[in-house]
């Protein structure tokens, strides 16, 4: 079905959905660039007009500029190695033939389903608070003074929440590309002389290559934007100790209220996950093909 | 060296007993078929001998050693799967030296046995390719590349030309029959095709439902069947069965004639021929006998019969007869 009249049907009706995905993107991005070089603060908004490259001037000579930049990379680098490394031993354990493996899934699987902010207040109130929280009840038990998790180890907390939350995805990925291997492979593997390490190293890691990737490119989009877990517990603080660029643009927009600093910051966040993802691509690419 | 030897050996998944309890010796160099029809235990046996499920009670020894609690690994044996499960992500060169690098053995060392299996199964161009790029017949010959290097005390081989188209099955029956000769091995084949059996094997053991039904040289099982479980298994086409008076006269329950001890021309037996298969080397007809029902027949060369010819027939061998309980007299 490729005859020439069939493939203009076809350009035909894509093009609507495209030029409205083309608008989608495009509109926006135009906007933020346009205000990114605008002086437009909703303080004084009498005072509007070019300023050349002032706001991003004020951005990379903000000292919690290269703060913010390393936390968000320290927060999508940590969180990447939690989950990745725990959701291959969770999903290891899960694939083992046992009673309730149903029930167990869907427990394993129930965080992903938490919304960000309730899952962050969860961690914070229920299991990181000094005085009601779990690890302090535990601490108290053992004698030691509790930990004060957002104060002491706000990027640690906030990746801890974070890896909470995206646990539970890496896992289910990973668990239905270990259940993709043929058995006859491990079989041949254990006949071949190989014990469980070697099975892992050179069997069952090669064959979920691709489903780590996969893991590893989808939640590096979605964790460059993290926002609602940091707003709801840390708030970027103690000072700037867990900002991170998406809260330092929400700062200028709604605290400082300067939309033409914030647009910059929003082009520079997305020149940013340019970069990641160029070498991300780079690195991790071929493992997608065949 | 590679002497097997199962006692009582049974194996139950759950409730069902799959293996009631198999006594069998396999011999130093000889090639084995375990050949029944699907579901008969076999692949399970040769999982057994593998180490790859436990037994539920008996022993088996390798080499006179009991070997029945010992891992896979630890028993010297090799297997090649259906599915030849070779490592997708892996040369055909590193699949081969898998098991050696396994075994710690030393990278010049591991080259040199690779080469040589490489050489001897026809590989030495492909492998730097991975199995992917590979047709059927090549993945095959670097599953059994990958088993051989390994020098182990014994073969085993579940189907694994099953997935070969016909052509390529000749060709790879008569290449493992070759590699038999040469290495002197002792090889346990799986098969549900008694020509595999009968073309490859020094002993077949026929199975059906777990149980060993006869242990023989293919043309033992062939002239001296047993019973009607083997009787009808061995041999292409099947031996036609007939009871009733034309059996009483034998003074048996049931008598077996193959077809190609069937005679066409002058004879007892006058039937209508139903269907006729010409084949140039042999005719297969199938006709329907008076008072006997359906024979097949194997005739040599070329026959001039037809649909709704009548013709006669006349027994020309070995009539196998049966008592009562299916068990030859």
């Amino acid at each position: 079905m490729s005859t020439h009249s069939s493939r203009l049907a076809a350009r035909l009706m894509v093009a609507p959905s495209v030029a409205l995905l083309l608008v989608w993107m495009i509109v926006p991005l135009a906007m933020t660039l346009y205000y990114s070089f605008r002086l437009y603060r909703l303080i004084s908004p009498d005072r509007t007009g070019w300023t050349g490259f002032t706001n991003y001037v004020w951005f990379f000579q903000s000292p919690d500029f290269w703060l913010a930049m390393g936390n968000t990379l320290v927060l999508v680098g940590g969180v990447l190695v939690i989950t990745v490394t725990l959701g291959i031993l969770i999903a290891l354990l899960i694939d083992q033939p046992i009673k309730g493996q149903g029930v167990l899934r869907i427990l394993v699987i129930a965080p992903f389903f938490v919304m960000p902010p309730v899952a962050a207040s969860i961690l914070e109130n229920l299991f990181m608070h000094p005085q009601n929280g779990l690890f302090a009840a535990v601490s108290m038990a053992l004698g030691y003074e509790p930990i004060l998790f957002l104060q002491d180890y706000p990027m640690s907390s906030v990746i801890g929440i974070v890896s909470w939350e995206w646990l539970p995805f890496a896992t289910l990925i990973l668990l239905t590309s270990l259940q993709s291997l043929s058995s006859e492979q491990l079989e041949a593997a254990e006949m071949d002389g190989a014990g469980a390490f070697s099975r892992l190293r050179y069997i069952i890691l090669p064959h979920m290559t691709r489903a780590i990737t996969v893991v590893i490119l989808i939640q590096t989009i979605f964790l460059l934007g993290i926002f609602g877990e940091i707003f709801t517990t840390t708030q970027g603080g103690p000072g700037s100790a867990s900002t991170t660029l998406p809260y330092m643009i929400f700062k200028q927009a709604i605290a400082a209220k300067d939309i033409g600093r914030a647009a910059a910051g929003g082009i520079i966040a997305v020149i940013l996950a340019n970069i990641v993802a160029y070498f991300l691509m780079r690195g991790l690419g071929r493992n997608l093909d065949n | 060296m590679g002497k097997i030897e199962l006692t009582k050996v049974r194996k139950s998944f759950g409730e069902v007993d799959v293996i009631p309890g198999i006594d069998l010796i396999i011999e130093d160099g000889e090639f084995v078929v375990f050949v029944g029809p699907s579901g008969c235990g076999k692949s399970t046996l040769l999982r057994l001998i593998a180490g790859l499920e436990d037994t539920t009670s008996g022993t088996i020894e390798i080499d006179g050693k009991d070997a029945t609690n010992l891992p896979p690994a630890k028993r010297g044996l090799a297997m090649v799967f259906q599915s030849y499960a070779l490592y997708p992500h892996m040369t055909v060169r590193k699949n081969i030296a898998f098991p050696l690098k396994m075994a710690g053995m030393d990278q010049a060392e591991q080259d040199k046995r690779v080469e040589r299996a490489a050489k001897v199964l026809n590989l030495s161009n492909y492998l730097d390719r991975r199995p992917g790029q590979l047709s059927g017949g090549q993945r095959q010959r670097v599953a059994i590349g990958r088993a051989i290097v390994r020098e182990p005390a014994a073969f085993l081989f579940d189907e694994p030309l099953s997935n070969l188209d016909a052509a390529l099955r000749v060709g790879m029956r008569q290449e493992i029959s070759e590699l038999h000769q040469s290495l002197k091995t002792t090889m346990i084949y799986v098969t549900h095709d008694q020509v595999e059996a009968m073309t490859m094997a020094d002993k077949i053991v026929v199975l059906n439902a777990g149980r060993i039904e006869q242990v023989g040289a293919p043309l033992e099982l062939y002239n001296f069947p047993r019973n009607l479980f083997v009787a009808g298994f061995i041999g292409s086409p099947r031996m036609n069965f007939i009871e009733g008076a034309e059996a009483a006269k034998h003074n048996a329950q049931t008598i077996g004639i193959r077809p190609e001890h069937i005679a066409v021309g002058d004879g007892p037996w006058e039937g209508v021929v139903g269907l006729s298969e010409h084949l140039g080397s042999d005719s297969f007809l199938k006709v329907a006998v008076d008072g006997i029902g359906t024979l097949t027949v194997r005739a040599p060369g070329e026959v001039h019969a037809h649909h709704g010819d009548r013709i006669r027939l006349a027994p020309a061998g070995k009539i196998h007869r049966f008592d009562a309980n299916g068990l030859a007299l």
